[in-house]
């Protein structure tokens, strides 16, 4: 088990691996995100209350998953790096970092502009909103505090720290609803019961989630294969690599 | 069609945040790639530099 863990977890298999998977994981992402939309814009009925303004749901919502989920792979991965000083753990890490960044902002965007014809107000300082808003200065953080830092390692884990810091935020934005009072409603999907939701609205929102993260695995590996490229640039394997695909 | 891109009034809100999510989504795939190429380039020219100073490699 070890062992297959540093075979893989070596720069040199981990850039081969991401080589094969990248066209896979690009072209599913790209059919999901087709079927998703078509299914979310032009399948799905209107709602009964918000009229069409409800079909942001499906990018807000999987927006604001996708920000806490990929926000725990970085800690995560951050962490194993920390701990076992496993290079490619802290080349997850720091490549996760600006895509949550991004769809944290995509979260917030999309809430107010949904929030502005259905609540009436582009932004309220409540708990859930706030708490995204820290996550998105977390993030934004943790790419200052990586890009400040010369050396590599000292970066990772200053880096890594920061993010097992920020941990702490994950579960106040996910309780936010039921710990305060807040404009923002409650969880309709991720409950113990039923979801709150017709069929026929939840199928695309699903598909959109599951699109949305195969999105981040793709645009992940496409940013760790440029840092295995840049730190591993001397190395011969990387050498007849290049070479031997140079024609 | 144009029923479509109306929205029920609500276009400028649902539009606005699908084309926010295709320029956040797209930046994250054609920087990375634009990247790549620019450092097989660099890597390559190294090399070949390299070959040109020590012909015995």
């Amino acid at each position: 088990m070890w062992s297959f863990i540093h075979k893989h977890a070596s720069p040199k298999h981990f850039y081969l691996l991401a080589e094969r998977l990248i066209p896979w994981l690009g072209w599913s992402t790209l059919i999901l995100l087709v079927v998703g939309l078509y299914q979310g814009l032009i399948v799905a009925p209107t709602d009964y209350q918000q009229g069409e303004s409800y079909r942001i749901i499906y990018v807000h919502v999987p927006a604001a998953w996708m920000s806490m989920f990929i926000y725990m792979v970085m800690a995560t991965s951050g962490a194993i790096g920390l701990v076992w000083k496993i290079k490619m753990a802290d080349a997850v890490a720091s490549s996760s970092a600006p895509i949550g960044a991004a769809f944290t902002l995509l979260a917030l965007v999309t809430g107010s502009l949904w929030g502005k014809p259905m609540w009436g107000t582009w932004w309220v300082w409540d708990a859930r909103l706030t708490s995204e808003l820290i996550l998105l200065f977390l993030y934004l953080g943790f790419i200052a505090l990586e890009s400040a830092i010369e050396d590599r390692r000292t970066a990772a884990n200053a880096c890594a720290v920061l993010a097992l810091v920020g941990v702490v935020n994950i579960p106040i934005i996910h309780y936010s609803v039921e710990w305060w009072n807040t404009l923002h409603q409650g969880a309709t999907v991720t409950r113990f019961d039923k979801p709150a939701m017709a069929t026929s609205m939840l199928i695309p929102l699903l598909i959109m989630a599951l699109g949305f993260k195969l999105y981040y695995l793709y645009a992940m590996l496409l940013r760790v294969r440029v840092k295995i490229l840049e730190s591993e640039k001397d190395t011969t394997w990387m050498k007849e690599l290049i070479t031997g695909a140079k024609k | 069609m144009s029923e479509f891109f109306h929205m029920g009034g609500y276009a400028f809100y649902v539009w606005a945040s699908y084309g926010l999510a295709l320029v956040l989504m797209l930046w994250n795939v054609i920087v990375p790639i634009q990247r790549k190429k620019q450092q097989l380039t660099r890597i390559k020219r190294k090399l070949r530099h390299e070959q040109g100073n020590n012909p015995a490699a």
